[in-house]
């Protein structure tokens, strides 16, 4: 299908160019990666043989393209703040990272599509108010406040009954430790949730006021069958965007929930690279981050595409 | 005349619809949205002036030992009083993300509505390049903005406003794009009126419920990732007063003084919510009445 | 004859009757005010009205269904056999439900947004029945749902079934609506303007089917619309209808022939008829040859005109003795494959006025705008008074921009809802002259005069303003620069019947009163005689007939031309 393919050639494109101004990262930063890894008291030689070894010599062209290529490869660069090879800093944690994501999608997003179709279908009511009026208000929070917020509630003063930091031993896995990754998975399910529901009922709201459904009901369809099979096809599409475009914010909501709770994932680990200026850490976990996003985008124009007949088929009229 | 325009057209003349602004404030939810906003913005601005009277302490002065239940609302990380740096941390939160919201209005709003009029490779490139954009999720092109070049103010306002830039400039061009299929537009290109007046007197005027939408959501998201990255201690730095800094400096007692926490979450909170009850009021007045002319 | 009908009704047990239906915003604001009628089968009831008249309203309240925002607030709807006493409004939803689809169907308006676009049309018509338990096992569903489209004339094969709604046309997505109605054999169809959209012939074809369909199986009717024209050929009995109220009902022929009420007349009278014995307007129906408006002292300039008749096809009769203002040769546009624009070539004379005739996608709309320097894509020459015009206004001379006006299709789209009706009508001044503000607003006034809209209308904008009112706005900014060439573009298809009479009223008074030249372009044949002394037929980006209007309309040269006076309805 050549519209799938040409889809695949932009996302492959959009990510090189990604990977092009996040490489000029590099050029801007003040001064000389060999020195800052190496600190002040580095001596001359080994100066010379860092930047030997980061081919820091070598035209910026060459050098962008070795750094790509290392990409592909897992070669990740060198830490300026440990020395050692990003790709080792970074192993477990995106695991670590993954495991909060993928938490939380799977929760978000059918509470996100159910209380979003039950506030569609009860339109103008008491249900669809409430509904509405949370998920506007919690849309608005910072991932900081709710997180807070639930810190407050269920780890200090009202129900002191969950761990408000993670606190595994370093080695282990945090999935051993399953009561440590509640609040930080509801913090991130509470940011994300309210979006999918927004969307959910407005794309609904649309669906169900459209020829097609109304038709379906004109000609004596009941309800429920009206909105399984005339309605909700139709807003899967549009929702699948709005879902991509919340699990890449995710992304980068996971930072400022990983820092909060101390969590050890990239998030955290993005922070502190931040705070020391290390920025090779900073490009892996961009580019990381950003091919996550381009592929999950990607999934989302395919449910557009598989979803509707007139792009599958071409179309003859 | 000897035929007479049909009668329930003429009926209609009677109402004009009232304006987008007054059709915002007569929503209930849009008045506790400013009701909300206005507290806080009236707390951020007069802070600073009233402060030396109000606690006898300027925000970075040492009132005591740290985390004691002195003065009103106890002392911080370092014992400087906490109110003093609560009445003295929400301005320049507010100034900056006014700023960055501003700068991505016109860059967006800019882009948006060139690329939608010019259409062609114009409309491309602007549109590949805000994809590349739209790749990195905003924290993240903070961060990595951050890390080269520093924390600092202009920093913040500048890759805070960059990063809104490609997702307003979406917005203002399938707004655009919708008024330029009218023929009002092919009216005034009839008439050779330059390009430049038919974008400000013809496009503008009919995509500002749209744009005042962006406004209030952006706005929202800057107030946001200011307090983020400052909570994160890569925004504003010690000893600075503000909100965000103030959460991340005093977190660690939450259970001993919670005050020092509290206070900036609230008002952070209170300040978004409001300003998104507005945003939420203000798109559904726009959408309501015939903005754009529909059949 | 008419009493003896009238009775006949009266007697007959209706199969389905609204009975003072009253129907009203959740606001409060009461859309009908008591609506009353009877459907007998076999027969077909029209329910005219203009826009805003409550017509849908009341045939969706047939099948106990009201929009979102509206709710039923009096009267009674009974179809026969059905519910305590037949009264379908007391029934709850799940009930009114299995009643639709089966023993009253619906046809809409546009199957394009009706149908859905992601299933497959023989999966759509295999729902209805599979819903309403027609037949035993799905075989025998599939063999009704091929047999309902035999019946509305369409392919059934299994391929066809398999198709989905974007890959038929406009005309066959229609019938694919009407065999879904009709396909659990209901006693009662309502028809929603179902050929509103579809080209004269496709109408005549839909319009066949719908009456052998009711005649066959003797099936009640309720066919909306707001086309007197359609109405005389299709239905049986009349329902006028004016802003939710009933004013008149009665056999078809009382109604359109004899009509009681004013508005019924002054709807009867605004319908252009194409034999030209009505007048529509104060103006008189062109018919025979007229002559085009007399020139006065303008000789001198005829002694440019040199390229004479060298364009000319051999079936292009010579033009009227005075000269000609625009000449079109060898126009020919194409976006890829779709030749759009298939070599053009015509004359239009001063002060006289053209039709130029096409269905959708025989490119007049394409053609208007090549000529207006709205569309620069095209090859060819379009020349005014002798000098050729560069494509797209931005290349032409502020005078020749003054002198070529174009009139939009939809007033709704065509004036900034942001902009005052002064603000908008003097755009082509501030462009091309040096008048003053006052002096500008002054000429404003004027045009407004002209088009018969007084001074209040200066500082009004466009959402203060019916869609005729709209129109004359926007026909006053193609007046303001005194043009020498008019070109509209279906201006008056946006709008109701009667508002279109007025219009067309308009322009035929100002054409004799300044005397320039007249495009008018639409799809409409029935308007020729009322607007045209010349007339082109474009079909498929050529010029296929040519002629003064009483030539092409008596004595058609082309098969195209002879089908399409065949296929119009008319009464």
């Amino acid at each position: 299908m050549p519209i799938i393919l040409r889809r695949l050639a932009t996302s492959v494109l959009i990510l090189l160019a990604v990977s092009v101004l996040v490489f000029v990262a590099t050029l801007l930063l003040p001064g000389d990666p060999a020195q800052a890894i190496l600190g002040q008291q580095a001596t001359p030689e080994r100066l010379a043989a860092l930047r030997e070894q980061m081919n820091l010599n070598d035209p910026v062209l060459q050098r962008y393209f070795s750094w790509l290529g290392g990409l592909f490869v897992g070669d990740l660069g060198i830490s300026a703040a440990s020395g050692g090879p990003v790709s080792a800093l970074l192993g477990e944690r995106i695991g670590a990272s993954l495991v909060l994501l993928v938490a939380a999608s799977l929760i978000s997003l059918p509470v996100g599509f159910l209380v979003g179709t039950y506030s569609a279908l009860r339109r103008g009511r008491t249900g669809d108010h409430v509904t509405t009026g949370v998920s506007l208000v919690l849309a608005a929070l910072p991932e900081f406040v709710i997180g807070i917020a639930l810190i407050t509630l269920f780890s200090t003063t009202v129900f002191p009954i969950l761990p408000s930091v993670t606190m595994a031993p370093p080695g282990e896995a945090v999935w051993n430790y399953p009561l440590q990754l509640v609040l930080p998975t509801l913090t991130l399910v509470l940011v994300v949730t309210p979006y999918i529901t927004r969307m959910m009922r407005a794309t609904m709201l649309e669906v169900l006021d459209s020829g097609y459904v109304e038709m379906a009901r004109l000609k004596g369809v009941p309800e429920r069958q009206v909105i399984l099979r005339h309605a909700l096809p139709h807003a899967l599409s549009p929702v699948a965007q709005v879902v991509a475009i919340q699990l890449a914010w995710m992304a980068g909501g996971v930072v400022v929930v990983e820092f909060l709770f101390r969590y050890p994932g990239i998030g955290q680990a993005l922070v502190d690279a931040v705070a020391n200026r290390d920025v090779q850490v900073v490009q892996a976990l961009s580019i990381l981050i950003a091919a996550v996003y381009i592929m999950v985008n990607l999934l989302a124009d395919m449910v557009g595409i598989l979803t509707n007949p007139k792009l599958r088929t071409g179309g003859t009229r | 005349m000897s035929v007479i325009d049909s009668p329930q057209d003429i009926a209609r003349e009677v109402e004009t619809p009232p304006g987008l602004l007054r059709r915002l404030v007569r929503q209930r939810q849009a008045k506790i949205g400013i009701a909300l906003t206005g507290v806080v913005v009236l707390l951020a601005v007069l802070g600073p002036l009233l402060l030396p009277w109000a606690t006898g302490y300027t925000s970075t002065q040492f009132a005591g030992r740290p985390f004691q239940a002195d003065g009103l609302f106890g002392t911080d990380n370092l014992g400087r009083d906490v109110l003093s740096r609560f009445l003295d941390g929400g301005l320049r939160l507010l100034i900056y993300a006014a700023l960055a919201t501003l700068l991505g209005m016109v860059l967006g709003g800019l882009t948006g509505m060139v690329a939608a009029y010019q259409g062609g490779w114009v409309d491309s490139i602007i549109m590949r390049a805000n994809d590349v954009m739209l790749a990195l999720p905003q924290l993240v092109f903070a961060l990595l903005a951050i890390t080269v070049l520093g924390p600092q103010g202009w920093v913040l306002v500048v890759v805070i406003g960059i990063t809104h830039a490609p997702r307003i400039a979406r917005v203002t061009r399938s707004a655009t794009v919708e008024v330029i299929t009218e023929d009002f537009i092919r009216a005034a290109e009839m008439y050779a009126v330059p390009k430049w007046k038919i974008l400000v007197k013809d496009v503008l005027p009919n995509i500002t419920g749209p744009l005042m939408v962006e406004l209030g959501l952006r706005m929202t998201y800057s107030i946001g990732a200011v307090a983020s990255l400052s909570f994160l201690g890569l925004g504003m730095q010690p000893p600075t007063a503000d909100w965000g800094l103030m959460i991340n400096e005093n977190r660690i007692a939450l259970v001993v003084q919670p005050w020092g926490v509290i206070l900036p979450v609230l008002a952070i909170a209170v300040l978004t919510v409001g300003t998104n009850l507005i945003t939420d009021s203000l798109a559904r007045a726009s959408a309501n009445v015939n903005v754009g002319a529909t059949k | 004859m008419s009493t003896s009908i009238s009775e006949n009704t009266t007697t007959a047990t209706p199969v389905l009757s609204a009975d003072g239906l009253r129907v009203a915003t959740t606001a409060g604001e009461e859309i009908l005010h008591g609506v009353s009628f009877e459907l007998q089968p076999g027969k077909i009831l029209a329910l005219v009205g203009e826009s805003g008249s409550g017509k849908t309203t009341a045939g969706l309240a047939c099948l106990g269904h009201f929009r979102q925002g509206l709710e039923h607030t009096g009267g009674e709807i009974h179809l026969a056999g059905s519910g305590q006493d037949g009264s379908i409004l007391d029934l709850p939803e799940s009930e009114r439900r299995k009643l639709r689809g089966g023993a009253i169907s619906y046809v809409p308006q546009d199957p394009a947004l009706s149908l859905n676009p992601a299933m497959r049309i023989g999966e759509q018509i295999m729902e209805v029945l599979r819903v309403h338990r027609y037949g035993d096992s799905d075989a025998e569903r599939r063999g009704r749902a091929a047999e309902v489209l035999a019946e509305v004339g369409l392919e059934n094969d299994r391929a066809y079934l398999g198709r989905y709604p974007h890959q038929l046309s406009g005309g066959q997505q229609q019938r694919v609506g009407i065999a879904m109605a009709f396909a659990c054999r209901p006693a009662v169809m309502v028809l929603d303007e179902p050929t509103t959209g579809l080209d004269v012939t496709t109408q005549a074809l839909v319009l066949q089917t719908i009456d052998q369909l009711a005649e066959r199986h003797s099936v009640a009717g309720l066919y909306i619309t707001h086309d007197l024209a359609v109405v005389a050929k299709v239905a049986d009995d009349v329902v006028v209808m004016l802003s939710g109220d009933v004013v008149e009902h009665g056999p078809t022929a009382q109604v359109l022939y004899r009509p009681q009420h004013h508005y019924t007349r002054k709807l009867l009278n605004a319908v252009p008829d194409l034999a030209g014995k009505r007048r529509v307007g104060s103006v008189a129906a062109i018919t025979g040859e007229q002559a085009a408006v007399p020139q006065d002292g303008s000789a001198g300039h005829a002694a440019q005109i040199t390229t004479a008749d060298r364009h000319s096809a051999a079936h292009t009769p010579a033009p009227a003795a005075h000269r000609s203002l625009l000449e079109v040769s060898g126009l020919r546009l194409a976006y890829g494959e779709n030749q759009v624009l298939d070599g053009i070539d015509f004359k239009l004379g001063q002060g006289e006025s053209m039709m130029l005739l096409g269905e959708s996608g025989s490119g007049k709309t394409t053609l208007s705008r090549c000529i207006a320097g709205l569309n620069e894509d095209y090859n060819g020459t379009v020349c005014l008074d002798g000098a050729e015009l560069a494509p797209g206004t931005r290349a032409r001379s502020a005078e020749q921009r003054q002198q070529v006006q174009y009139v939009f299709q939809s007033p709704f789209s065509s004036l900034n809802p942001r902009r005052t009706i002064c603000e908008s009508v003097e755009v082509p001044l501030q462009m091309s002259g040096k008048m003053s503000r006052k002096e500008r607003r002054l000429r404003v006034r004027e045009a407004l005069d002209q088009v018969r809209l007084g001074d209040s209308y200066l500082d009004r904008r466009p959402g203060d303003l019916s869609g005729g009112e709209r129109q004359r706005a926007a026909i006053a900014r193609a007046l303001v620069n005194a043009p020498s060439l008019l070109v509209c573009d279906e201006v008056t298809s946006a709008l109701d019947v009667s508002v279109q009479a007025s219009i067309i009223d308009l322009l035929r008074s100002l054409q004799t009163d300044t005397g320039m030249s007249m495009l008018f372009v639409t799809h409409n044949i029935a308007l020729a005689r009322h607007i045209s002394q010349r007339m082109a037929v474009l079909q498929q980006g050529r010029i296929v007939d040519l002629g003064s209007t009483e030539d092409v309309l008596e004595n058609p040269q082309h098969d195209y031309t002879r089908e399409l006076l065949a296929n119009v309805p008319t009464f």
